[in-house]
């Protein structure tokens, strides 16, 4: 096997001149480049919707607050939900999984490196069309201009009569257009994954990472179909006058909510999963021990991406479906938690004993752990429908899915950003910034969201653009609003760190965590080809065998 | 590290994985095969649910004809498959015409179907739920029939050029997994609108 690569001539490439460089990023194909620019994508964008939050909590640091107007107000949210998960966190979890899988499993580049930049760029311009409609569904007749019809767009509020001029429509084809680019990556990564693998990588020797990102391209292309079928419909209703979601003409509201929510709910694991992939690749190397219980993990993976199917109705307990279908949803709701938990038992179960270092990487998914458990508690609490009945459509909610998206996956994602920014970057970040960040965050996660889960269980429904004093909730929303200027501040120091340290960084080496998948035995950053030639492995750990060759992990797979 | 190489267990039999055309394939066919099902699903949920007609009982008959025409298509695309890989380049292009033709009049049928509903029945994607699942579900198929019959016809051009032999036939078979898919779907489009709908 060949650890060493010829030397990526990086100085030539700088000092052409800017319009050749454009051009070269324009036109790549590399999935490197694609990995990358799919992650500066989603960070420009996570500061947009950022911003977004910021002053939707602005608005509501104190009861009858004038700093939005109830219309701005609408499309503010609108347009958080929708830019965050769209195109914050799965543009750069395909980044990761795009840079990483064929590191991982020894290729050169992914299955389909054409059909890799078709998908960018359409994931791109869906997210360019959703900021467009603030310039084009301007001026037109009817109200508005940005979306404001929540990120579920429940019908009938999508309908032409309901929803005038074009803002919908931007909403419907942002997400229909970055929606095919997700089906193209997610089927690029399935044939990566199974097709592309070096030598001696069997199935069963993958990494967990390209595992659990084989299940997240699996549900990707099992359940965003059905949102681009829900969002066809709604196009044929809005443009060529159709009845799906028309219940004047006997049409439906329940049934756009079952298709967004087959989508929806699966979603959430198609986040978490990548998530998970992380903490499954820092943890070990920072615990200095293989993972624990690598098949049960698998299990328990492509366990999660099955139930994950049949949970979607518990978002829609509140509607009145009936016992049967409730006491239904509310089992299988709860059973996904059961695989959740034994994850959470594993890698707890790999740092026991371990020789922990706490570098920043760590750090962010130490927290996870910890967060991800409460978070997956508060879901348990509203898998029991009668609980849901009570607390469905509050900040109780609120506070649930921002718990898992920011504890759970936003979390481990920086935690991924300090472990491979030395492979991407080939400088090593700055160990105190990263510190600084990381508390930074967790006390402003804590201060956000520990106490917004409080006026929802008192009463403060999800969407309101102000409220009355003296109902309990004043105090609570004071200090929800303060733990956001701490993110900020977190998510400043991140994007500095990142900055200073690309230009003054110290450089990283090829292995700075005395690592053991693929990624680490090339350059950093890789060359285009990765590998000079291609490796072999015999074990899940083909560095661990190569540093150790007295006593190498095969002898015991 | 050659000392590595010596204490390595014997390599295991040849790598062999899977051919990343088929693999991704069958993974837009999954992608496609769940598109479908909502449009079905929604089609299902709201048979005899339009507040006014005409009703598909009244205006729908089975267009078995075409339906074979179809899926005998299947067969031929197969029996094309088969002479290319079997090096036989003109038996091939007759067998790739003829599926071609098929697809093409399958196309003309459901064309024609459409133009006795809305200029007989008065039947528009507008007029009731019925219309709405109707144009939305068949014409969902016809998109992929047309866009199957787009990929056929590029092969068939280059067949004729002569720059289509004997070694492409991995990547012809993908094409033709795609046009079974269509095939298929039509199976259950058929069951659906023209079997239980009416």
């Amino acid at each position: 096997m060949s650890t060493e690569s010829i030397a990526w001539p990086s100085t030539t490439a700088e000092s052409r001149p800017f319009i050749d460089q454009l051009h070269e990023w324009v036109t790549t194909v590399d999935h490197k480049r694609l990995g990358i620019l799919y992650i500066a994508y989603a960070l420009v964008f996570l500061l947009i919707g950022g911003i977004e939050a910021t002053v939707i909590r602005i608005q509501l640091i104190r009861p009858h607050n004038n700093f939005l107007s109830p219309q701005v107000f609408n499309r503010m949210f609108t347009m958080h939900g929708t830019t965050m998960i769209f195109f914050v966190v799965m543009p750069v979890l395909f980044g990761f999984a795009n840079y990483l899988i064929p590191l991982m499993i020894g290729a050169r580049d992914m299955a389909f490196p054409r059909l890799n930049a078709f998908s960018f760029w359409l994931t791109c311009f869906g997210g360019l069309l959703l900021y467009f409609s603030l310039v084009g569904a301007n001026g037109l007749y009817g109200a508005g201009n940005a979306p404001d019809v929540g990120w579920f767009a429940y019908a009938p509020l999508t309908s032409q009569t309901f929803s005038l001029g074009h803002s919908t429509d931007f909403w419907t084809l942002a997400l229909l257009v970055s929606g095919f680019g997700s089906i193209g990556t997610a089927i690029n990564i399935v044939a990566t994954i199974l097709c592309m693998r070096c030598p001696g990588m069997t199935l069963a020797k993958m990494p967990l990472f390209a595992w659990l990102n084989l299940v997240m391209a699996g549900l990707v292309i099992l359940a965003v179909s059905p949102l681009t079928a829900a969002q066809i419909m709604l196009l044929v209703d809005r443009y060529l006058g159709g009845h799906f979601f028309d219940t004047q003409a006997g049409g439906s509201a329940v049934i756009w909510m079952h298709f967004f929510w087959i989508f929806g709910h699966p979603e959430v694991y198609i986040l978490v999963l990548p998530a998970f992939a992380f903490a499954s690749e820092i943890i070990p190397v920072f615990s200095r021990k293989p993972i624990f219980g690598y098949p049960v993990m698998v299990g328990a993976t492509v366990a999660i991406g099955f139930i994950s199917m049949s949970v979607w109705a518990h978002h829609m307990f509140t509607v009145g479906m009936g016992a049967n279908v409730n006491t239904f949803f509310v089992i299988s709701t709860m059973a996904i938690a059961v695989p959740t938990g034994i994850k959470i038992f594993n890698w707890l179960a790999t740092m026991w004993g371990g020789k922990i270092e706490f570098k920043t990487p760590m750090l962010f998914c130490i927290a996870f752990l910890f967060q991800f458990l409460v978070a997956g508690l508060t879901g348990v609490m509203m898998s029991a429908a009668p609980f849901d009945w009570q607390l469905g459509n509050s900040y109780f909610v609120v506070a649930h899915f921002h718990y898992v998206i920011v504890g759970g996956i936003l979390f481990t994602l920086f935690g991924a950003f300090y472990y491979w920014f030395p492979k991407m970057s080939g400088k090593m970040y700055s160990e105190a910034l990263g510190k600084l960040h990381f508390w930074l965050f967790l006390i402003g996660f804590h201060l956000t969201f520990d106490f917004m889960h409080i006026p929802g269980l008192l009463g403060m429904p999800r969407r309101i653009y102000t409220y009355e004093p003296g109902r309990g909730w004043d105090t609570w929303n004071l200090i929800v609003t303060v733990g956001v200027f701490f993110q900020a501040a977190g998510i400043l120091v991140f994007l500095g760190n990142l900055i200073w340290s690309y230009y003054r960084g110290e450089g990283a080496g090829n292995d700075p965590w005395d690592a053991w998948t693929l990624e680490w035995s090339t350059n950093s950053p890789p060359p285009a080809y990765n590998f000079a030639s291609i490796p072999e492995v015999r074990s899940r750990r083909p560095l661990w065998d190569l540093k150790h060759t007295d006593d190498p992990d095969w002898k015991y797979e | 590290m050659n000392a590595i190489s010596t204490t390595m267990p014997p390599p295991e039999l040849e790598w062999k994985l899977p051919a990343r055309g088929r693999a991704g394939m069958y993974a837009l066919i999954a992608a496609e095969a769940a598109i479908f099902t909502i449009f079905v699903v929604a089609y299902l949920f709201y048979i005899d649910k339009s507040l006014s007609g005409p009703m598909p009982r009244d205006v729908l008959s089975s267009p078995i004809f075409y339906t074979v025409c179809l899926l005998s298509s299947s067969l031929t695309i197969h029996f094309a498959v088969k002479s290319l890989r079997g090096g036989n380049l003109r038996t091939f292009r007759a067998w790739w015409l003829l599926t071609i033709t098929l697809g093409a009049i399958f196309l003309y049928g459901t064309a024609s179907e459409w133009h006795r509903l809305i200029y007989t029945d008065g039947l528009t994607i507008s007029t009731n739920l019925f219309g709405t699942t109707y144009y939305s579900l068949v014409g969902l198929h016809g998109f992929h029939v047309i866009v199957g019959l787009l990929g056929l016809i590029t092969v068939m051009a280059f067949t004729l050029v002569g720059v289509v032999t004997q070694e492409h036939t991995e990547r012809i078979e993908v094409l033709s997994l795609y046009w079974h898919f269509v095939d298929a779907v039509w199976v259950v489009v058929f069951t659906v609108v023209y079997v239980i709908g009416r």
